[in-house]
């Protein structure tokens, strides 16, 4: 399993919250936007200027800039799995 | 997007409960809380219908809905509108006011007697989170699963008897949008009402304060009732693959605002002519019933001929807000947040300031008190210091008068895109292009950019409903009939007394030789350069007190000016204005802070009049400066 930062995930792909290395305001908003270890997680489309991109988690889908998805890993999943949780 | 074959009845699954007969509780107070998006108003506006209430809570400058629950017969109850939260955790003001409510301890508001809690039922691993924080407060809680019309449509399931029996509370399907399975509310009062809270759940909640910890509770739940998500919302998918296309998103984000303002010309004006002609008629009807002296003078060249200027702007002005509502309502304007998120970084400017400044284009008031969720102390001031360039609905009076007056309702490229609805977009251009500027220049000198986060949810897109649509542009008419019935008639009346004294025996003085005709002439100079006259000039001193009030004082004075007297307005100032100072004198409008309500909401959000002192000195002089390159550019070019 490769861990990525979100950011650098390609469109399309998807994996599984691994980590979360944000302060603590913005990781309890996104924690309920659904971003905590062990969800998963799946790059959907990338807006016009290519940043921010949008999310999907967990039936969600939320756009966030890539300064701040970087600071979000996952573990990226090899084959598209849907969620097991 | 719905399912219309699907079962109506719903029930209100009820866990055990031991029932005590005759100790009766009487409710009043009912509120109503749920994440944001969760189809909250929607609800909040179908049990209450249009007799709600709107306020600010004391000390804070959160919003406070209340109404009566008349729709559902139960006209005894208030029900109290809640922000829009996640989780009770008072990281923002809105869950702090959230708290402070359900505890009892805002001040003037009664403590609720019971909850209803409201969650989108698409997504309950995320929304129960909010649940386990509002059941630990330990007030009687009916939970609402709303949207169920989506979920049904896209094949979720809910077993919302095991989910009462986890919860230990009542809990229902409803579609707040469709009116469905409403009726279990008023049952759920009379149940709750008539039964003593045994103060026992047989509910182990989480540690609250941890959103892992709630997360892991609402996952268990949901998986132990056999919750089945629904699929994703394929129509949305798809929308979003055309509106947030490479290239097609921001083209068709450009001609939608482009469409709005068209519509609001093509459609809007003749509504407008229509209604000034009625509103004259009236006037002029109205005024022979009244004795042919100083007394008709004033009602009818001065009262009525300053409101009405104003008045007729009415129906443009709920056009525009009819589609600012659907864009917002159908869920567009979040994508268009992520459009626009770019253009927001570059000038180092939040992205949570997009929302407030997109609020700026109704009104910079409200748009000043939204600036309160930005946490960072002078990325919020930059916002509050750009948020009046937003053209707000307040400069739509004088841009309308004179892109009517002055340009001609030509069309190009096929009769699709009209010239005045592009002068009225470059208008709107300028005033944004303008927050830019001053956004940069602050953020390069006085303030610097920090990294707070852009956390965008996109909702999915949902058809506006005739009844929030309708409640809006009542709520936008009410307000602007109050403020042409107040402020805007108060002016109107002092610029009629300074315009016909002093007397002259028992005769009024003529315009030109009274005390406003003096002080229009004393600061003539100085505006004579930027193209305007002394009577644009009182309407510019005048129109310090609120944008529109110009509008209403060149009525005013055009109506008694014997020149002018039988024209209407915008015939009285195609004769008495040129090109270069009318466009001038919409450009000053663009940048002009021409708004003590404003000012003063500034100076209390930020607790100083040094900031509004400097606002309004900075955009007056970008006004006048404006105002004045425009004049002399197009008086020197044509």
């Amino acid at each position: 399993m490769q861990v990525t930062a979100l950011s650098n995930a390609k469109v399309g792909s998807a994996g599984v919250v691994e980590r979360i290395d944000l302060p603590e305001e913005v990781s309890h908003h996104l924690a309920h936007l659904g971003f905590l270890p062990g969800t998963h997680v799946e790059v959907l489309r990338r807006a016009p200027a290519g940043d921010p991109r949008v999310y999907r988690i967990d039936g969600v889908e939320v756009g966030l800039r890539n300064e701040t998805a970087k600071h979000i890993f996952l573990k990226l999943a090899k084959t598209q799995t849907k969620d097991a949780a | 997007m719905s399912s219309c074959h699907a079962p109506a009845e719903v029930l209100v699954e009820e866990p055990p409960a031991p029932v005590v007969p005759g100790a009766k509780v009487r409710f009043r107070t009912v509120a109503l809380i749920g994440p944001p998006n969760c189809g909250k108003s929607t609800l909040f506006n179908r049990l209450t219908g249009m007799r709600q209430k709107v306020a600010n809570y004391p000390g804070v400058t959160v919003e406070h809905h209340s109404g009566k629950m008349k729709s559902i017969g139960r006209s005894d109850l208030t029900l109290i509108d809640l922000p829009g939260i996640y989780s009770l955790a008072t990281y923002s003001e809105d869950a702090r006011v959230a708290v402070e409510v359900l505890t009892g301890k805002m001040p003037g508001v009664p403590v609720p007697d019971c909850v209803l809690l409201v969650l989108d039922a698409t997504h309950m691993n995320r929304q129960l989170m909010l649940a386990a924080p509002v059941f630990s407060i330990g007030l009687p809680t009916l939970v609402l699963l709303n949207m169920s019309d989506q979920l049904e449509a896209r094949g979720g399931k809910i077993d919302t008897l095991a989910l009462a029996k986890e919860l230990g509370h009542p809990v229902a399907l409803i579609s707040a949008a469709q009116g469905k399975g409403l009726d279990v509310i008023p049952d759920f009062l009379l149940r709750a009402g008539s039964k003593p809270d045994d103060g026992t759940r047989p509910l182990q909640l989480p540690i609250l304060q941890s959103a892992a910890s709630c997360r892991s509770w609402a996952t268990q739940v949901t998986g132990r009732t056999k919750y089945q998500a629904p699929a994703a919302a394929l129509w949305t998918r798809r929308l979003d693959s055309v509106l947030l296309h490479r290239f097609a998103g921001p083209l068709i984000f450009l001609a939608v605002v482009f469409a709005v303002f068209q519509v609001v010309f093509t459609i809007g004006q003749p509504l407008s002519d229509g209604m000034g002609t009625i509103l004259t008629n009236l006037g002029a009807h109205a005024a022979l019933a009244l004795p042919d002296n100083w007394i008709r003078a004033l009602v009818r060249d001065g009262l009525w001929n300053g409101v009405q200027s104003v008045l007729v702007f009415l129906p443009q002005i709920l056009l525009l807000f009819l589609f600012i509502g659907i864009l917002e309502d159908s869920g567009y304007l979040a994508r268009a947040a992520l459009i626009a998120d770019r253009v927001m970084r570059a000038i180092g400017l939040n992205g949570k300031a997009f929302i407030p400044l997109l609020s700026a284009y109704a009104c910079a008031v409200p748009a000043i008190m939204a600036t309160r969720t930005i946490e960072n102390k002078r990325e919020r001031l930059a916002t509050i210091m750009v948020a009046p360039f937003m053209t707000c609905s307040a400069r739509l009076p004088i841009y309308t008068l004179i892109i009517a007056a002055f340009i001609p309702n030509t069309r190009f490229l096929g009769g699709i895109i009209g010239l005045r609805a592009t002068v009225m977009l470059s208008l709107y251009a300028l005033g944004f292009l303008a927050a830019l500027i001053t956004a940069k220049l602050l953020n390069s000198s006085v303030m610097k950019a920090s990294a707070a986060p852009f956390i965008l949810e996109l909702p999915q897109y949902r058809w506006p409903t005739v009844q929030s649509l309708t409640l809006r542009l009542y709520d936008r008419g009410k307000l602007f009939l109050k403020k042409a019935g107040t402020i805007i008639l108060a002016c109107t009346f002092v610029v009629w007394v300074l315009s016909v004294l002093p007397l002259h025996g028992a005769q009024f003085s003529d315009i030109t030789h009274s005390i406003i005709g003096h002080i229009g002439h004393w600061i003539e100079p100085v505006i004579r350069p930027l193209g305007f006259n002394w009577k644009i000039g009182i309407g510019l001193l005048s129109s310090i007190v609120a944008r529109e009030v110009i509008v209403g004082t060149l009525g005013t004075l055009y109506g008694m000016d014997p020149a002018t007297h039988a024209a209407s307005l915008q015939g009285a100032l195609r004769h008495d204005m040129t090109i270069g100072g009318a466009i001038a004198l919409v450009v000053f409008f663009a940048f002009a802070m021409q708004c003590t309500s404003t000012l003063a909401i500034v100076r209390r959000e930020t607790n100083s009049w040094k900031y509004p002192a400097i606002q309004f000195t900075y955009m007056t002089i970008v006004a006048y400066v404006a105002a004045l390159v425009t004049n002399q550019v197009i008086v020197h070019l044509f």
